[in-house]
């Protein structure tokens, strides 16, 4: 199979990549792998601290903090993706979002820089399994000799098994 | 032109509303046999208002339908026609349609054709009935059209003229623009002011001469025209036979249209020695400041109409937008003097959230100020004293911003009572008291319907049927009073009846029949709230009115949705009363915050009957598991908030911490938790905005350190604590 055959077949399996315009990213990460988010959906990065447990809530759902006045929960991107040790120390970094109406914030091992990318630069997702559930993927970003996992944040923070917005019973 | 005019149909909408309100309330209260003169002037101003704006707008449907209801209405107020009861219905239909129309337009739903025109038919046929002897006025036809839109003044109450003299008049205008069927509806107006004669050229359109033999004046023709035509080239001349001269009146009219605008904006009240004296215009006689200020509110609002016929468009908006505040002030001042501002409630719930962020701010920096020597920062600490009292008073000053008074939802019932009693052939009357209690705006929305299903369940089971009201000594109009009134921090309304109370005998055995745990020796209290079960009711027959069981207990729950009590007194035969009892604000709540494992959780403050340190031996064992307190001989469940948490406490042992009693909906619990900590007054914050709903927890606040404390939902967590306990 020739490479454009092999692209035309992934670009067949993750339809969204054709969908991907030139946009700024931010750039985390995550147990050594780079991931890129849309730059709008971001609010603010802060520190962690002060986290106010919920009852009965996912381990992964640290809690909730006071954002200005806002209560907002945390998500630990390290402990849902099993990815590393999860620390909590004065360089820990939170990344509040704003999604879908929502805020929230996830808590990720550091936070890069801001990359705009050409439509060039990104390619469609590869067929195989990884940490992030490929349907959350939109695909994936050069920079010089970085990899970028690019995710649909959106969609990730909204599925059911976030466990933040509670999905209506049919 | 039209894109202006679509900004103002907003205004338009809402203030029409507000005048159908109006006007309703006015012919409810209206006493058939002695009709007050003020509220049937109320009430034809507030239609002839409608019937300026639609016409404006070009609302042909409203226009019509308001016309109809002028012409009654004017022959009513000048003594023409007797007040009927029937006519009364037929106003209120009337009033339902425009309501309908309005609706229409606003893109809401259709008016039904069909009822307008029967409607319409039906205060036609009302007003060419036989007339009561009438004091003047030669031509019954021209009673019944004043169209005066304009912006003299005084114009829209124009009495009975004392002179009876005939004048010509010699009209001429620019018919250009303007489509056939508006001068077909303008030909018809100057035809019901007298005898009309068209002198145009045979071919002209742009020319139109008429000559008008009418009684009114000059000003009045005047207004009739240049409503539809342009003023400009408006020209009316007196060719009369009792008058000497004639008089130009066309360029005088635009200045003095101008100069009225303009003292109108200028100033804020409307003194009447601005605008020219006008012939004929007698002020009507013995009325009072208000409604003047009425006029002179609703004038203004269609003289920059005019204006802006006039070509000054900009000034036509700048005037309109301040007229239409000021409309606003008049249409308010019937009830009281006082002026008001029409504001969005986004920009209100913006300020009371930043008052909330400044009572927490204030509170944090309270926590971190008393940890000062105060002897040393003295004038910290009388300056974080000073700071707490404004911040109360302007948190008390911004939740009244919010408070209305409660005769906004009390103004339905009358009609709801009216229509219901004729329904069922009841005489029902409707008393209201402390109309002018307030309470906040939220509420009054969530009130109005629990308010409804108690004062309908009241005429349907409480207020007996004449005749048997009669052969109980009782006079035969039922009275259904409702009552609100502030108590502490609580406002209280009361919806009572003198009917026939509640029957604890049928009550008793319809819970029986349900198989709810009944005895004999229960308090009326208890067998009272049966009622509230769902699906409870001792009706015979099923009524589209009540009956079905779904009322009570939906109108339970909504009152505990506001966070607020309904009890019941009754007696048979005598009479029922109804007391719902709602917290005076939404956003803040009184709460105990109490500490477990380290984490901190407010008890709001009303469910909190005490708190107790238990011994030992108070405590006692149920089925092995269950965990139960004596407490005054009676025995309540255990709550462990670590339990249901899942936090790892600082005791284990009950007797070691703190026992919080708590009640909710008839139900005791006791809560165990490690520490207390204080009592605050705290914001509540939505949990739910950004996470989700947590089972336990209705909602979150700001300490004031900073730190996120939940709030317990207390009384879901007494009925979990009810189904598990035993």
């Amino acid at each position: 199979m020739s490479q454009e055959q092999a692209i035309a077949a992934t670009t067949k399996l993750s339809g969204r990549a054709t969908s991907l315009m030139a946009n700024e990213f931010l750039t985390f990460r995550l147990s050594g792998e780079e991931y890129g988010i849309e730059i709008l959906k971001v609010q603010e990065i802060r520190g962690y601290d002060s986290v106010t447990q919920i009852a009965n809530a996912p381990e992964f759902i640290k809690g909730v903090v006071n954002l200005r006045g806002i209560i907002v929960p945390i998500i630990d991107m390290r402990i849902k993706f099993r990815l590393g040790n999860a620390d909590y120390d004065q360089f820990t970094v939170v990344i509040i979002l704003n999604v879908a109406g929502r805020i929230m914030g996830i808590v990720v091992d550091g936070v890069s820089d801001v990359l705009t990318l050409e439509a060039e630069q990104m390619r469609p997702t590869p067929g195989f399994g990884s940490v992030i559930d490929t349907e959350y993927i939109m695909g994936l970003g050069t920079v010089d000799e970085r990899m970028l996992i690019l995710i649909d944040i959106e969609k990730l923070m909204g599925s059911s098994d976030m466990g933040l917005i509670e999905q209506s019973i049919n | 032109m039209s894109t202006d005019l679509e900004q103002f149909y907003e205004i338009f909408f809402e203030e029409s509303s507000e005048l159908l309100a109006d006007m309703e309330t006015c012919l409810l209260r209206l006493d058939v046999n002695s009709p007050d003169l003020e509220d049937l002037n109320a009430i034809f101003r507030a239609a002839h208002s409608i019937k300026g704006g639609a016409g404006t707008f070009g609302f042909t449907d409203m226009t019509e339908m308001t016309h109809m209801l002028e012409s009654l209405l004017d022959k009513l107020r000048k003594g023409e026609l007797e007040v009927r009861s029937e006519m009364i219905d037929a106003f209120l239909k009337a009033g339902d349609v425009i309501k309908a129309q309005l609706a229409g337009h606003r893109g809401e739903g259709q008016a039904d054709p069909i009822v307008a025109a029967a409607v319409c038919e039906e205060l036609k046929r009302l007003s060419d009935e036989t007339q009561a002897p009438t004091k003047e006025l030669t031509n019954p036809a021209t009673n019944t059209e004043i169209v005066q839109v304009e912006a003299k003044v005084a114009e829209v109450e124009v009495s009975t003229i004392d002179d009876s003299s005939r004048l010509t008049y010699r009209i001429e205008f620019s018919g250009s623009g303007m489509s056939d069927a508006t001068l077909e509806n303008l030909f018809a107006n100057l035809k019901q002011l007298g005898n009309l004669e068209s002198l145009t050229p045979a071919n002209v359109i742009d020319l139109c001469k008429l000559k008008l033999t009418t009684d009114k004046s000059e000003e009045d023709i005047w207004e009739t025209l240049a409503f539809v035509v342009d003023p400009a080239t408006l020209i009316i001349v007196v060719d009369s036979l009792n008058k000497n001269e004639a008089t130009a009146i066309e360029p005088d009219k635009t200045n003095s249209v101008s100069i009225d605008a303009k003292s109108i904006v200028d100033e804020d009240e409307f003194s009447m020695t601005d605008m020219p004296p006008a012939p004929g215009y007698g002020f009507f006689p013995g009325a009072p400041a208000a409604p003047k200020d009425i006029d002179d509110a609703e004038s203004s609002l269609n003289s920059p109409q005019q204006l802006s016929a006039n070509n000054s468009k900009n000034e036509a908006n700048a005037t309109l937008n301040k007229s239409s505040s000021k409309a606003n002030t008049g249409a308010a001042a019937p009830v009281s003097e006082t002026s008001s501002i029409r504001v969005s409630i986004e920009k209100v719930d913006q300020m009371i959230n930043l008052v909330g962020e400044l009572v927490i701010t204030q509170a944090m920096l309270a926590q971190t100020a008393s940890q000062f020597d105060p002897v040393v920062f003295e004038k910290l600490h009388s300056g974080m004293n000073q700071l707490e009292r404004n911040t109360r008073d302007l948190q008390e000053s911004v939740m009244s911003i919010r408070m209305m008074p409660i005769s906004f939802v009390f103004s339905r019932y009358p009609r709801v009572v009216r229509d219901l009693a004729s329904k069922l052939n009841k005489r029902v009357e409707l008393k209201t008291v402390g109309e002018n209690t307030e309470l906040d705006k939220g509420l009054i929305e969530k009130i109005a319907d629990p308010l409804t299903h108690l004062v309908r369940n009241s005429l349907d089971h409480g207020i007996e049927v004449p005749e048997k009201r009669t052969a109980a000594g009782k006079p035969a109009q039922g009275t259904i009073t409702l009552r609100a009134f502030h108590q502490g921090g609580s406002i209280v309304i009361e919806v009572s009846d003198d009917g026939a109370g509640l029957n604890r005998g049928k009550i008793l055995s319809k819970a029986r029949e349900r198989g709810l745990p009944v005895h004999d020796g229960m308090t009326d209290q208890e067998v009272w709230l049966l009622i509230f079960e769902a699906g409870f009711s001792t009706a015979d027959t099923v009524t589209d009115v009540s009956g079905r069981g779904v009322g009570m207990d939906v109108v339970k729950r909504n009152i505990q949705g506001m966070g607020g009590r309904i009890d019941i007194e009754s007696a048979f035969g005598v009479g029922t009363r109804i007391s719902i009892r709602l917290p005076l604000t939404l956003a803040i709540l009184d709460g105990l915050s109490v500490a477990v494992g380290g984490q901190m959780f407010i008890v709001p403050l009303n469910y909190i009957i005490e708190s107790l340190q238990p011994t030992a031996a108070d405590i006692k064992t149920v089925s092995g598991h269950g965990r139960v307190v004596q407490v005054r001989g009676e025995y309540l469940p255990v709550i462990a908030l670590h339990e249901i948490f899942n936090l790892r406490p600082n005791v284990t042992e009950v007797h070691e911490g703190i026992l919080v009693i708590l009640e909710a909906e008839g139900h005791k619990a006791a809560l165990f938790v490690d520490d207390l900590v204080g009592q605050h007054q705290v914001v509540i914050k939505s949990l739910e905005s950004n996470y989700r709903r947590v089972q336990g927890v209705s909602g979150a606040t700001i300490m004031g350190d900073g730190k996120v404390a939940l709030i317990l939902d207390t009384a879901a967590l007494i009925m979990t604590s009810q189904q598990e306990a035993v």
